[in-house]
């Protein structure tokens, strides 16, 4: 099993996971790897390591997918098909998303320069999620690309990629204001005499001006939050379809693999399409518990007894971590079923140019055969 | 400038991935050593704390961990029902049960943030505004990764200037002040010494400065034991290429990837320092198959190194 099998048939994958687990490159490793087998494919980021955005080229400045040059790659692997990278912009996506959906040009702008829609469109916390999904959809739609991948935006907690987009949508659809308040753009009016009270509770805990700004905000959206309404049943249509991939990436470490064992019950609840799991950084070492002595032992007349103790102090731990990792891993399995997961070794170096993005891509699109060979022989 | 554990608030924020939970934990350790009643609080509603504690009990709630040591997982919802009732008696009551109120707030940009982080102010106030609550001499708060940290000490201005007038308003305004007395609060940034939490955490301090914040201190966690030395390696390397059985070459193999680990790390932590300009606290990397008790004593007992005893006590 490879990534190539895991996708095969897939016009969208999204990698998600928790921050920090090398998502971005494992994200820019897949979209390499489908693109050297034939499709178009172009990756969205979100926040990549400097180093790597230079590698491919990319411009955060444009907001739209850019062709990484096959020069980049030559000498290393043949690319058949077409590669595509671009950084996401939130707040630029979400100007568009505006532009697109309101009617007249003076409509966007007057919501483009409103208060809470300023702060809305810029804050850290959902705004990333919601425009990483618009711009997934848009670019789906537009269907320029046999395969888009999209890295998730980091954050501390992966559940919030599937809540946030959710949680921003229902404000926009202003649900929950709207029955209480005619947003008629002079102020509020109230609709129901049963409302009255709630309201003036309302007002003394938020204070009168932000209700007002609310009101004025969601006068200027109007019956654009049909449009929102529809697009996010749209949105979720696509992550729903069969043709749609979530690839889970995570690292061996008990943190990362709690969340990752979340991510993949949330992912079942929310009847979204789960591909497998990709485990980042694993270290292997292939020794056994009762191999240690015996090392110190062979390589003192080599090394010496001082340096021969400290290198086998130095596999004795990473014989903790091996089996560590080996521990979490097996958990992660129990919960998978016959879902497939892929290891990448802990390479010795930070992965932030073409030359790792390579190595990363060797792992995760070898066989289960060459896969073994690989990470034997990354070990000895 | 009063010590690290001279303030009643720390903020630890810094990337994903770079154990800022186990750092957060581990300065709470070394604070009640110190003598000071610590909570540490999480943001996120995860639960990791406790369970490094391996304690189990209701979220939401201060739990103790051990003498001195609290921790609270902090839900936005629940410090929303907990503000309207304390706020505004029976009408918040009323307002915080009714589910349409609730998915307004929820939904409202930056509500669950201003929330979390007023129940943060709450649990730092030396008169606690909750019934029959103790205060802390120290409330250390497990933030959300950078970008979001950031947002989240944002916030309470960000409210105060939309809202204006009002009750959001000012709370929005005092919680402010909070997080901008440097004799109150501290930021405190966790890391690794590699490429990205580096960046982060530059791009961190400035992103504090912009809000008129100081970045108070930095820990990199997870540091390598430099083992070999260069000359080392190389008798390493040519060790590797006589005939040697499988555990012997892995062990070599993993000397060597050991060296070049360490390596790496040290000239990131050496970019860290150029770009900071100040003191770095480091952590050891545990090589162990879970972080409990005795861990969080040996990383408490790194930080005390560099963190000063508390004048207070």
């Amino acid at each position: 099993m490879s990534v190539a099998d895991l996708l095969e048939g897939k016009h969208v994958c999204v990698c998600g996971g928790a921050g920090g687990v090398g998502k971005t490159t494992t994200s820019a490793a897949i979209a390499l790897g489908m693109a050297a087998r034939g499709l178009k494919v172009a990756v969205v980021t979100i926040d990549p390591a400097r180093r790597l955005a230079n590698a491919l080229g990319l411009d955060e400045l444009e907001n739209v997918p850019r062709r990484v040059e096959p020069e980049r790659f030559a000498g290393h692997l043949e690319m058949r098909g077409e590669l595509w990278a671009m950084m996401l912009d939130p707040k630029r996506t979400f100007d568009e998303l505006i532009e697109r959906i309101a009617d007249d040009p003076a409509r966007a702008e007057e919501i483009k320069v409103n208060r809470v829609y300023a702060e809305l469109s810029t804050a850290v916390s959902g705004s990333q999620e919601f425009t990483a999904v618009a711009k997934l959809f848009e670019l789906d739609r537009d269907g320029d690309f046999d395969l888009l991948v999209l890295d998730t935006p980091p954050s501390r907690n992966a559940l919030d990629f599937l809540d946030a987009p959710g949680r921003l949508t229902s404000f926009l659809e202003g649900r929950a204001l709207k029955s209480f308040i005619r947003p008629t753009g002079l102020g509020m009016k109230v609709l129901s005499r049963g409302a009255a009270p709630f309201l003036s509770a309302l007002r003394r805990v938020t204070g009168v001006d932000l209700l007002s700004d609310l009101s004025t905000f969601f006068g200027l959206l109007g019956d654009m939050t049909e449009d929102f309404s529809t697009r996010a049943a749209q949105v979720q249509k696509l992550l729903r379809a069969p043709t749609t991939a979530f690839v889970l990436v995570t690292s061996a470490q008990p943190a990362a693999i709690d969340e990752a064992v979340w991510f993949r019950r949330s992912l079942n609840e929310g009847g979204l399409p789960f591909a497998g799991v990709i485990v980042n950084r694993v270290h292997h070492d292939l020794v056994a518990d009762g191999d240690l002595d015996g090392v110190r032992a062979e390589l003192a007349g080599t090394l010496g007894d001082g340096l021969a103790e400290r290198v086998a102090a130095n596999l004795a731990d990473y014989h903790v971590l091996a089996r560590r990792d080996a521990l979490g891993i097996e958990r992660l399995e129990r919960e998978l079923g016959d879902r497939p997961r892929l290891l990448v070794p802990y390479l010795d170096d930070d992965v932030h140019d073409i030359e790792g993005l390579l190595r990363v891509h060797r792992f995760l699109f070898a066989s289960e055969s060459d896969r073994e060979a690989l990470i034997a022989q990354a070990v000895s | 400038m009063p010590g690290l554990l001279d303030r009643r608030l720390i903020f630890v924020t810094g990337k994903g991935g770079v154990g800022k939970s186990t750092v957060a934990i581990a300065l709470g350790v070394l604070a009640a050593r110190h003598g000071l009643r610590t909570i540490v609080a999480e943001l996120a509603s995860q639960a990791r704390i406790r369970d490094t504690f391996e304690h189990d009990g209701e979220t939401f709630e201060e739990v103790k961990l051990s003498e001195r040591l609290y921790t609270i997982s902090i839900d936005p919802q629940l410090a929303m029902e907990e503000y309207l009732q304390v706020k505004t008696g029976a009408v918040g009551q009323a307002l915080g049960a009714s589910r349409l109120f609730q998915a307004f707030a929820m939904a409202t940009p930056g509500m669950r943030e201003l929330l979390s982080i007023g129940k943060v102010w709450e649990l730092a106030q030396p008169q606690r505004r909750t019934e029959g609550a103790n205060a802390y001499d120290l409330v250390i708060v497990d933030s959300p990764a950078a970008g979001h940290g950031v947002g989240i000490l944002r916030t309470p201005r960000t409210f105060a200037d939309i809202a204006r007038v009002g009750p959001i308003a000012h709370q929005g305004r005092t919680i402010a002040q909070t997080i901008a007395d440097p004799a109150f609060t501290a930021v405190v940034a966790a890391a690794t010494a590699e490429e990205m939490p580096v960046n982060e955490t530059l791009w961190l301090r400035d992103a504090l400065a912009a809000e008129a914040l100081p970045l108070d201190a930095v820990i990199v966690n997870a540091l390598y034991p430099s083992r070999f030395t260069a000359r080392e390696r190389g008798r390493l390397r040519k060790a590797r290429s006589g005939s040697l059985g499988a555990p012997a070459t892995a062990a070599l193999r993993a000397a060597l990837s050991e060296h070049a680990r360490a390596q790496g790390q040290q000239e990131q932590l050496q970019r860290l320092r150029d770009g900071l300009g100040l003191p770095l606290l480091e952590l050891p990397y545990l090589f162990a198959e879970t972080i409990g008790r005795d861990e969080l004593d040996r990383l408490a007992d790194a930080l005390g190194t560099g963190i000063a005893a508390p004048d207070r006590t």
